[in-house]
């Protein structure tokens, strides 16, 4: 099958004016399912540890790396729609509200961001995309990001200080800079393959 | 898939799903201003009644606040090293009311009506371009491919390790360019189904 979308050749997600089209529906819902189906395969099992120590945020990084800022973030955003309407979609059958308002909330609700901006920085540096160019927009997207949003989120759901809840946050950094490292090699070997992204100016001319 | 949703006949089930959200926020909000204890557990008996009420079983509610113990726990043992025993127990009990009352929500609101409430709510971006009525397509479409794409990761693995391959994620590359030739299909049979068509309008 020829994929049908190289950039150039048909019209992009920002193309046609209205509105997304149906294959970008499609792609929206499949990376939905993927995230879900990440949800699977725990990257390190840990009995004590709740949800950020799960493949998933691997997710956000390839939504975004793959379809880049708009298509990734609305296919990861969906994910989040699956668990706000009540689908036991994160890891271990979890899912509702009570998952999103308690304290690890703040994560779970920065995953699209999270794909969103992983997905801009792919489309500027598309021209020049390589894995140390890979690794720069996925930690950036899908750990820094999550970050930003999710420590705040819980020091308040928490009562903690700020501080406080940032150093004992570092517990996340290992799993965080291998899900990284996977999701870079991944949308390296997927660029290669089977680009999706439209590249971007780099700046403003 | 099966939903968290529990069916039972309740005033808590019947009430509209819009209104369980408006009034989870406002409690959810509320609470960071109740700065008594006896205050909070009342709030407490009263979600706890609730659940009585929803006629939700015990082993349900259970099953579902479990997952948040163990943080729950961690936060309690950091606030009683960091501040007094009352501030412990009051951001202990906050995060359980908020936690229990969300998840009351979740087991007495059928998906369905969870999706047309978020309908509902995304109305007024339409100017911008938000198709509200796309939401339940994309969640069924999701649930959809889910057990399509669990498979697809299930034979890339076998095939690998047929192969040697024992990397843990070697699956993912195979995996995403499978997925991304699926969409091509997908799109075209979507189109032939005319899902860009525009809803037929009334003539004014």
């Amino acid at each position: 099958m020829i994929p049908a979308n190289r950039p150039g050749i048909s019209g992009g997600a920002q193309g046609k004016g209205s509105g997304v089209r149906t294959k970008d529906i499609a792609l929206i819902a499949l990376f939905a399912a993927i995230m879900v189906v990440l949800g699977f395969f725990p990257l390190i099992e840990l009995p004590l540890v709740p949800a950020p120590f799960t493949s998933q945020t691997l997710g956000v990084i390839l939504a975004g790396s793959i379809l880049g800022a708009r298509r990734g973030g609305l296919a990861i955003l969906l994910f989040v729609v699956l668990v706000l309407v009540g689908l036991p979609v994160l890891p271990g059958g979890r899912g509702g509200l009570g998952v999103v308002l308690g304290p690890t909330g703040g994560f779970i609700l920065a995953y699209p961001v999270g794909a969103f901006v992983v997905g801009l920085l792919t489309e500027r540096l598309w021209r020049r995309y390589n894995l140390g160019v890979a690794l720069l927009c996925n930690a950036v997207g899908g750990a820094l990001v999550l970050y930003v949003i999710g420590i705040p989120w819980m020091a308040v759901a928490a009562g903690l200080p700020l501080g406080r809840a940032i150093t004992s946050s570092v517990v996340f950094l290992p799993g965080d800079a291998i899900k990284v490292v996977i999701g870079s090699l991944a949308a390296v070997a997927v660029r290669r393959a089977y680009p999706l992204i439209e590249p971007r100016a780099e700046v403003a001319r | 898939m099966l939903s968290l949703y529990h069916d039972a006949r309740s005033p808590v089930h019947a009430l509209p799903a819009g209104a369980k959200l408006l009034t989870l926020f406002a409690v959810g909000t509320g609470l960071f201003f109740v700065r008594s204890l006896p205050g909070l557990g009342i709030t407490l008996a009263v979600v706890v009644a609730l659940y009585a009420v929803a006629r939700v079983p015990w082993r349900t509610a259970w099953g579902q606040l479990r997952p948040v113990l163990p943080f729950t726990a961690l936060i309690l043992v950091a606030q009683l090293v960091l501040t007094d025993w009352r501030t412990a127990v009051l951001v202990g009990v906050r995060i359980l009311v908020l936690v229990l009352l969300a998840n009351l929500v979740t087991l007495t609101t059928r998906t369905s009506a969870m999706i047309t409430a978020i309908e509902v709510a995304l109305g007024p971006l339409r100017p911008l371009g938000v198709r509200p009525e796309r939401v339940g397509l994309l969640v069924a479409l999701t649930i959809r491919f889910i057990p399509v794409i669990k498979e697809q990761a299930d034979q890339v693995r076998a095939a690998q390790k047929a192969r040697g391959v024992e990397r843990s994620f070697a699956f993912l590359t195979p995996l995403l360019i499978k997925t991304l030739r699926l969409a091509d299909g997908l799109g075209e049979a979507l189109d032939a189904r005319g899902l860009d068509a525009e809803p037929p309008r009334r003539r004014s």
